[in-house]
């Protein structure tokens, strides 16, 4: 019998790998990927890199020599000519604007009637950039007239910073509760694509059996909960092959831009493995690396990768399961893939929700009440439990009897929703004709 | 005589459709066995009760004397109504595939299936996909995969269905062989005229319940009613011929071809004895034809499927 399971497992793993659109797919994907971040990378820079000049005409006693070029903007003076002689200068050269200050009595009566033209609506980062000039001077201004020197004023406007600390003393690092959640996120989100993208396939694969009406052939020599499980197991194995792919592909490619780009590898992989947990090292290291950095580094190593890694690969496996026998239903109970459309709704619909509710609730408090119903919840945890489990277990984590319960419920509705799928599934593949309501479905489940 | 499959009893219903009733059926060893029946009727269901696709509510199915189970798998090989293959699979792949889920070695499976392409003349199909291949083509692939691991029974639902008269005559006597062989072969058909020529035993499925079996060559005799077709040289007036004859012999039909002197006629005699009326055709007519009426397998089909309907 295990053997019958072994034979089906290698024919749907070949029959999937050797496809050509698989072949297509696995070649074609990083490359797009990658492509599509060079070209959005290359856009945002061509988008940013023009630079606008902004004529100055400054007929007032103030303001002088405040308006310093920046990455965006740089300024040029234009002196002793009338405003609309500059304005017609300023679009003969082609500049961006012209801020024209007059004179006045004071420094608050010349920014009351300083103007910018523009021919049309200037940008929000040039007005703001003047704005802040203004501000600034306007601010300073008001403060030397209730007494404040130059001096005091530089001190005033120093920014603040508050320290952040765990309980334990150790210092902590801000938006480190965001990138946790990111990463568990990715975990979580790895896994509904992989539940949706394989899931389809193993549902495709049901309907061409069907289709093809080799089913019945098949079925005399095997049970169908077998097929449905090799099915299940052979096209999730293409999948991995896939992720190795393109896993392997992704480092080849780090390592040859890297090498590209003139980075010194030896030194990077050297200063990789001082850095877990060796806070001894740290000391060496913070010649080349600034204390935060230090500290995010830190805190990224902190987070328990093993628990992470292996709960990513229970909850993985189980969810997957779970979804992909429903999918294995699904292809049963219809005759083409246009009439998935009904069943397939509701199987995403939890998936997207534990994604959307992931981000927006775990991100904000990783143990508030919904963040922990929806890891608890066996067709959201597998998304949302990973999203909570960088920050650990235990305190300040997730606590004990939650990620045990979560689990428990998983494999708990595991067997029972494989179990009801195989039913459906093995009524569903000898039937043809018209689409089957849910009412239908539910009396399969007494045959 | 030992049976290769007896069910007794067999019930099988989902959810308010009973699939069949009470049926019990007995399949001697060696033989070729008629499962007959409108569309509908509940063969099917019965195949793949036997095939363990699906299983009875209750009652019982031996298998060999013994209750079946899942190792008599292997035993069996079921060629279904509804059939096909992996449209994008390579037929040697395939064929092997098929055949090692019946649980034959891959080096034996590809010895077997070698002496079979070349047996029908396919040993080229090979490494063809089936999308490349005719429907025909397609179903003698189908053939082999069925017969490959040589099964005890072997189970043909409409079996030559989408073959060519030519080729249809080749599967006919390659079922043939395998029954010389020894091999038990239950066969779904329709088509009564392959019944007529193949089975020796029938039964006949109508409404989810057994309506008739047996020995065919037995049943055709219980069917027939002593009803003869006679046909007559008459060279005087054929009416008042026929008249004289009505007063002794039932008649049921007649029909006279002026040109030809010819009368046929359909008679009835009760006791199958035909020795009297022929001793009186002969003194006054030229007999050229007198035959007993044997009713065919479509007959007997249509004949007991009529009177349970028009019974209830």
């Amino acid at each position: 019998m295990a053997g019958k399971l072994g034979l089906i497992i290698k024919r749907e793993y070949l029959a999937k790998v050797r496809n050509k659109s698989f072949i297509v797919m696995t070649i074609l994907s990083p490359i797009l990927i990658v492509g599509m971040i060079v070209l959005i990378a290359y856009l945002t820079k061509v988008n940013d890199s023009e630079k606008r000049v902004v004529a100055v005409l400054n007929e007032s006693g103030f303001l002088h020599r405040e308006f310093s070029t920046s990455e965006h903007t740089s300024f040029i003076q234009f002196e002793d000519i009338s405003l609309d002689k500059a304005k017609d200068s300023t679009s003969s050269m082609g500049l961006y604007g012209l801020l024209h200050i007059p004179d006045g009595k004071g420094l608050e009566q010349v920014a009351k009637t300083a103007y910018l033209y523009t021919k049309d609506n200037p940008n929000t980062q040039i007005t703001q950039q003047l704005e802040r000039v203004f501000q600034r001077k306007l601010r300073q201004n008001r403060l030397g007239d209730l007494g404040v020197s130059s001096e005091q004023f530089s001190d005033i406007e120093k920014p603040f910073e508050l320290n952040l600390a765990t309980f334990e003393g150790e210092k902590s690092v801000k938006g480190i509760t965001e990138i946790k959640a990111f990463i568990g996120g990715g975990f979580g989100y790895a896994i509904m694509m992989f539940i949706i993208i394989y899931g389809t396939f193993v549902m495709r694969s049901v309907i061409e059996e069907k289709t093809s009406r080799i089913i019945e052939v098949i079925i005399s020599s095997v049970k169908p909960f077998q097929l449905m499980l090799g099915k299940i197991i052979g096209t999730s194995l293409a999948g991995v092959t896939q992720f190795v792919i393109w896993l392997i592909s992704a480092s080849l490619l780090l390592f040859v831009v890297l090498l590209i780009s003139g980075i010194d590898i030896s030194a990077v992989m050297a200063e990789l493995q001082n850095t877990p947990g060796a806070m001894g090292g740290m000391s060496e290291l913070a010649n080349t690396l600034d204390e935060d950095t230090l500290l995010y580094a830190r805190e990224i190593v902190n987070i328990p990768w093993l628990l992470l890694i292996s709960s990513f690969l229970l909850y993985f496996v189980l969810g997957y399961f779970i979804y992909s026998s429903i999918y294995a239903a699904i292809g049963a109970a219809v005759d083409n893939e246009t009439d998935t459309q009904q069943f397939v709704f509701p199987v995403i619909l939890p998936l997207m929700l534990a994604i959307y509710v992931g981000f927006f609730s775990v991100f904000s408090n990783p143990h508030g009440p919904i963040a922990v119903g929806f890891s608890l919840f066996p067709l959201t945890s597998p998304i949302v439990m990973l999203m909570r489990l960088p920050a650990g277990i235990g305190e300040g984590g997730v606590p004990l009897w939650q990620l045990l319960l979560s689990i428990l419920l998983l494999i708990g509705s595991f067997l029972a929703i494989v179990f009801l799928a195989a039913k459906i599934y093995r009524v569903g593949i000898l039937m043809y004709g018209k689409r089957p309501t849910y009412k239908e479905l539910v009396k399969w489940l007494r045959y | 005589m030992d049976h290769i499959l007896v069910a007794k009893d067999v019930s099988k219903s989902y959810g308010d459709h009973q699939a069949l009733r009470n049926i019990s059926l007995e399949i001697p060893e060696n033989c070729i066995y008629g499962l007959l029946g409108p569309n509908g009727a509940g063969k099917t269901t019965f195949i793949r009760i036997i095939n363990q696709i699906t299983y009875q509510d209750s009652g019982k199915v031996l298998f060999n004397g013994k209750s079946l189970a899942p190792e008599h798998i292997a035993l069996i090989g079921y060629l279904p109504e509804e059939r096909g293959l992996y449209k994008s699979m390579k037929v040697g792949d395939q064929a092997l595939y098929l055949a090692q889920l019946k649980g034959l070695s891959k080096s034996e499976a590809k010895k077997r299936l070698k002496y079979w392409f070349d047996r029908l003349d396919i040993g080229d199909w090979w490494g063809k996909k089936i999308q490349e291949l005719s429907k025909g083509m397609a179903q003698k692939i189908q053939f082999i995969v069925t017969i490959l691991h040589e099964p005890k029974l072997l189970i043909f639902d409409e079996p030559f269905s989408g073959f060519d008269p030519i080729n249809a005559n080749i599967i006919k006597d390659e079922i043939l062989q395998l029954k010389e062989k020894g091999t038990s072969i239950i066969f779904s058909t329709h088509r009564m005229e392959s019944v007529e020529e193949l089975c020796e035993y029938i039964a006949l499925i109508h409404n989810s319940e057994k309506i008739l079996d047996g020995k065919l060559s037995d049943i055709k005799k219980s069917y027939k009613n002593n009803i003869f077709n006679v046909g007559l040289q008459v060279d005087r007036d054929a009416q008042l011929f026929l008249d004289d004859l009505k007063t002794q012999f039932q008649i049921l039909s007649s029909q006279f071809y002026q040109q030809e002197c010819q009368l046929d006629f359909k008679v009835q005699l009760p006791s199958g004895n035909t020795t009297e009326i022929l001793t009186q055709l002969s003194k006054q007519a030229n007999i050229n034809r007198f035959e007993e009426t044997i009713p065919t397998a479509n007959d007997i089909f249509i004949q007991t499927v009529n009177k349970r309907d028009n019974g209830r």
